[in-house]
């Protein structure tokens, strides 16, 4: 639709009310149930909770209550953990697939390297409760060959919750890394061996700036799922440590605090957008 | 070199291999346990607990909330999505640049934040919790998905084809149902299917917005309450097969089209 010459001014016959009809319906639907429910929330989390009216106590208890902001540093430390060892694990993967296995046998590699991304959320961090609990199959195995004589606290801690969400997201950065490797044109490669550069050269100054835009956009979608997730800490980190997550739920769930869920949901959110800034930035410097 | 570069691969692509399907294999095992503990020693096989799960009524009726969800929800948010994508792509409008970006814009949001939002505006408006307002929500979460996948299928070559048929006479609704819709089917099938797994395995917003009546991941969550249990196991390896048959069924449609 970029050249001017395609741009078609709708046909003849229909006036202009045709194109508002198409559009109205899903504007509508965004302005209803996304924008107002946004603005709802702006209001509520600028209200005490006991009622009376407007007030900023909900940020400033963020601000001031040490266990609040220990939540999001927790956050910020699990998701940065998560992001930094899910694209590590996940590149050499993503390039062994594209580079080592033969052709034909790559699409049925990559199917079988994601097929458990479709099992449902909730069961896959049930599953990896199954592996690390006190009883479970890691511990058995541990204490049954006299590795350990009392079985490890695994489920129920950081370490828990990383291992859930870097296995979620192995599997969502090696679809995306392969897929980038794959749109790699050969003549690249050809053109730096040609210079004479070996393969370990090639791949350090040709294929992995190449991909890095790819890397950097895989990062942030992980960044982003992975911050705004309950479920995961919730199943594996257990009540140890609080996420955000986590905290907002436990202002509706328990207390029915539906104005400090507001503020802190609107809090988590503009982190969330300045990482976006941030990287969208960096993504611009990088293409240029 | 080759030769050394070709057994560390194999040996670390195993490696992430086994990571990835270690906590789905040792949920399918003891699914399988005789004994009412899904840990080792492995005892079994039995098929117990799968009878326990389709003899509860709950998680067959939950099961069934799940699947209208998704396709009441899917079939709403994809024909929004055409239509919005079809004016969108047609026709000028002022501003367009900036209504198909609030569009999309839910895309950016966390789940969390947009079941936050509605439940505080459903609670505010009186608007009582059900599977009615879950399926509103996953309608948000959906619309934009369907839209941008739409939306970027509509080229030049489907121009031609609508404009032959209003040159043929055709009134609008007929080059819609009868011209735009096959030629868009793909793209339509796509969206569809996308939001039908989207739905089918959101949790927070339908935890958030239902209460009595539920879908099958939240009932799922209830589950989780009483611990390790096989009955968990049993409908996990349940709702995993069902999704790897869609799965496949899906690539084999598309596999079939590609020559087409």
């Amino acid at each position: 639709m970029s050249s001017a010459g395609n741009t078609w001014r709708g046909p003849p016959r229909a006036g202009r009310a045709l194109p508002w009809a198409l559009v109205t319906p899903a504007l509508g639907w965004t302005l209803l149930f996304f924008v107002l429910p946004f603005i709802a929330m702006g209001f509520s989390s600028l209200t005490a909770h006991e009622g009376g009216g407007f007030t900023l106590v909900n940020y400033s208890q963020f601000f001031t209550n040490p266990s609040y902001w220990q939540a999001m540093v927790n956050s910020l430390q699990v998701t940065a953990i998560v992001t930094v060892v899910s694209v590590l694990l996940a590149y050499p993967f993503a390039w062994i697939l594209a580079e080592q296995v033969p052709e034909r046998w790559q699409r049925l590699a990559l199917m079988l390297a994601v097929l458990p991304f479709w099992t449902s959320y909730v069961v896959r961090s049930y599953s990896w409760l199954l592996v690390l609990a006190q009883n479970g199959v890691i511990n058995r195995v541990l204490t049954g060959s006299g590795l350990t004589s009392e079985p490890l606290q695994l489920a129920n801690t950081r370490l828990a919750t990383v291992t859930g969400f870097v296995h979620f997201f192995v599997m969502l950065l090696t679809l995306t890394i392969f897929a980038n490797l794959k749109q790699l044109s050969p003549s690249y490669r050809k053109a730096a061996a040609d210079l004479g550069a070996g393969p370990v050269r090639t791949f350090l100054h040709v294929v992995l700036p190449l991909t890095l835009p790819g890397i950097m956009v895989g990062a942030f979608l992980t960044f982003v799922l992975c911050i705004g997730d309950y479920i995961t800490p919730q199943i594996l980190g257990g009540n140890n440590e609080l996420l955000m997550p986590q905290l907002v739920m436990m202002q509706i769930g328990r207390r029915g605090d539906f104005p400090l869920a507001s503020a802190l949901s609107i809090i988590l959110m503009a982190v969330v957008s300045i990482a976006y800034l941030a990287c969208a930035r960096w993504l611009k410097i990088e293409r240029a | 070199m080759r030769q050394f570069v070709r057994a560390v691969s194999w040996v670390y692509a195993l490696a992430v291999y086994g990571f990835i399907f270690l906590p789905v294999v040792v949920l399918v095992l003891f699914s399988l346990q005789s004994t009412s503990f899904p840990i080792p020693p492995f005892t079994g096989p039995s098929l117990r607990w799968y009878d326990a799960v389709l003899s509860d009524a709950r998680l067959t009726s939950a099961l069934v909330n799940s699947l209208m969800v998704a396709v009441l929800s899917s079939a709403a948010a994809v024909t929004l999505g055409f239509l919005s994508a079809w004016g969108f792509a047609r026709f000028v409008l002022p501003g367009s640049g900036l209504l198909r970006g609030l569009i999309t814009l839910p895309l950016t949001v966390s789940y969390l934040i947009i079941g936050m939002g509605l439940l505080v505006l459903f609670n505010w408006a009186g608007v009582p919790k059900s599977l009615l307002a879950a399926g509103i929500g996953h309608v948000v979460i959906n619309l934009p998905l369907c839209f941008a996948i739409i939306y970027s299928q509509m080229g030049d070559h489907q121009i031609n084809i609508e404009r032959a048929a209003r040159d043929l006479g055709a009134p609008e609704w007929k080059v819609l149902l009868l011209i735009t819709v096959p030629v868009m089917a793909p793209a339509i099938f796509a969206g569809f299917f996308l939001s039908m797994t989207f739905s089918w395995d959101e949790f927070v917003i339908s935890f958030l917005l239902t209460r009595f009546d539920t879908t099958l991941p939240v009932e799922i969550w209830n589950l989780l309450r009483s611990g390790l249990n096989p009955k968990t196991n049993a409908v996990g390896s349940l709702v995993f097969a069902v999704s790897i048959v869609l799965v496949v069924l899906f690539e084999l449609t598309l596999l079939r089209r590609k020559p087409a």
